[in-house]
């Protein structure tokens, strides 16, 4: 059963980083079939995948591929997290982490919408 | 005389509602003194728990306002907003029997089937085991070592909720107790039944356990530590054990 | 419901990967400047070595990462249960796989 509502033992940014990091493990699952067949139009119809290079030069194109590579960041930053809360001994640092989890993740989609406009 | 409004949850797993009463506000008061005042002086039909009062036995575990608390250490005053309610529920991921009671069957059981209970590594007619109080094991039970048993953890975690067959953090926490003392005999055991599917690999490391813990214990470091364990000790095996 | 040995291979799979998103995050953002273009990207994968294993290792991770992680999901959210959950997480694991390593194929061959 889903539950909606934020429960107040869900006010809780790691609670919200576990979140993050189920959406955007997901949304990335569901992307990725649709990525592996585009690249697969190179060897049918080399002439299709170009069009649809061209297409994501479109400005929503890019915003959108912007969201994929945050969350992209987002499930490596904070699956790095993760396996480091598992791996190693407890530290009282815990939300500042997730914190910086999200921070790189945001950069790194940031320089990528960056040098996609620069020159686009 | 001011009062406070308290909805209280009645019924039992297959209905329940809440109910509103009005009990008077006091200086110091704590929730149990609501719901004490309101079962002796309103409605004695109200079922509820309690023993000791001061934060010993664990037994009134209640969630208030959502949260899961020991109701005779939550003063009034920290929870209550400005709109003077107050709501207080049977504690979240058990069974309701009536009321505000919960069935501990399920929670209790869950204990034993991590290996809970003490498996002696001797037996009466063999000296004590002598265990440094400075050793990096007996350090480590430590910290884990003052559960009481009230369920508050078991309520707040999210991953039981989603998975009613999860150990849980109190279970778990047990476990890595005993993990470190060098009194259980056959610590495999206990490693193999964190890491079967009702196991310690469910946990997804939201720490709601930690933070509500009344005790201040940390079953969330607990359930790292298992997860670490098993890791190390799976992965040993893989490679024959070989050193 | 999660063994010990899913979340095994899910953090080996994990530990696999953390270099190669690194790798596709930086190539990602070396990659679009300009804007994308099939020359460019054929021009750096065709006949590479490199790319193809890197691809290769990382279409064969992500799938058993995905369908470990999809598994959960449908465990808990949707409360799949039984054969129906091993049905359906392999499937994804499966698909993933084959589209996966005939895309690594089409851009490196």
């Amino acid at each position: 059963m889903i539950s909606y509502s934020l429960a107040p033992h869900r006010r809780n940014l790691l609670w919200s980083a576990f979140l993050i990091h189920r959406l955007s493990g997901l949304c990335l699952a569901l992307f990725l079939p649709l990525h592996f067949w585009v690249l697969s139009r190179a060897l049918h119809d080399p002439a299709a995948l170009e069009g649809f290079l061209k297409w994501t030069d479109l400005w929503y194109v890019k915003l959108g591929e912007y969201l994929l590579v945050f969350l992209l960041g987002a499930h490596f930053f904070g699956g790095l997290r993760l396996m480091a809360f598992e791996a190693l001994p407890w530290s009282n640092r815990q939300k500042t982490f997730a914190a910086l989890a999200f921070a790189l993740s945001f950069i790194s989609a940031t320089l990528f919408l960056f040098s996609a406009v620069q020159y686009g | 005389m001011n009062t406070i409004t308290v909805q209280v949850s009645r019924g039992s797993e297959k209905h329940s509602e809440f109910q509103t009463f009005e009990v008077p506000e006091q200086e110091n008061q704590t929730v149990l003194d609501l719901v004490t005042y309101i079962q002796e002086y309103i409605d004695p039909t109200l079922s509820y728990r309690f023993a000791c009062r001061v934060g010993m036995c664990g037994s009134c575990g209640m969630m208030v306002n959502g949260e899961p608390r020991w109701t005779c250490r939550t003063h009034v005053k920290k929870v209550l907003g400005s709109s003077k309610t107050i709501e207080v529920g049977p504690l979240k991921n058990l069974p309701v029997i009536k009321d505000l009671v919960v069935d501990m069957d399920t929670f209790f059981d869950k204990w034993i089937a991590v290996g809970g209970v003490h498996h002696p590594s001797k037996n009466r007619h063999q000296s004590i085991e002598k265990i440094s109080e400075l050793s990096a094991e007996r350090m480590s039970a430590n910290e884990a070592v003052e559960c009481i048993n009230c369920g508050v953890c078991y309520a707040s975690c999210d991953v039981v909720s989603a998975n009613s067959d999860y150990f849980g953090p109190a279970a778990l926490n047990r476990a890595w107790s005993l993990v470190n003392d060098v009194k259980t005999k056959n610590k495999d055991s206990i490693l193999e039944a964190v890491s079967g599917n009702a196991g310690c690999h469910n946990c997804h490391s939201q720490q709601n356990c930690s933070n509500y813990c009344p005790n201040e214990l940390n079953p969330s470091a607990s359930i790292a530590s298992l997860k670490r364990t098993v890791f190390a000790s799976k992965i040993n095996n893989l490679f024959g054990n070989s050193k | 419901m999660i063994s010990a040995k899913l979340f095994i291979l899910q953090r080996l799979t994990a530990l696999i990967m953390a270099p190669l998103v690194l790798g596709h995050l930086a190539l990602m953002i070396y990659a679009v400047q300009g804007g994308l273009s099939a020359s460019e990207i054929l021009g750096r994968t065709q006949g590479s070595v490199f790319w193809a294993i890197f691809y290769a290792l990382f279409v064969f991770a992500v799938a058993i990462h995905a369908a470990i992680g999809v598994r959960t999901v449908l465990f808990e959210w949707l409360k799949i249960r039984g054969s129906v959950l091993e049905l359906l997480s392999w499937s994804l694991g499966l698909a993933l796989l084959v589209m996966g390593l005939y895309s690594v194929y089409a851009v490196t061959a």
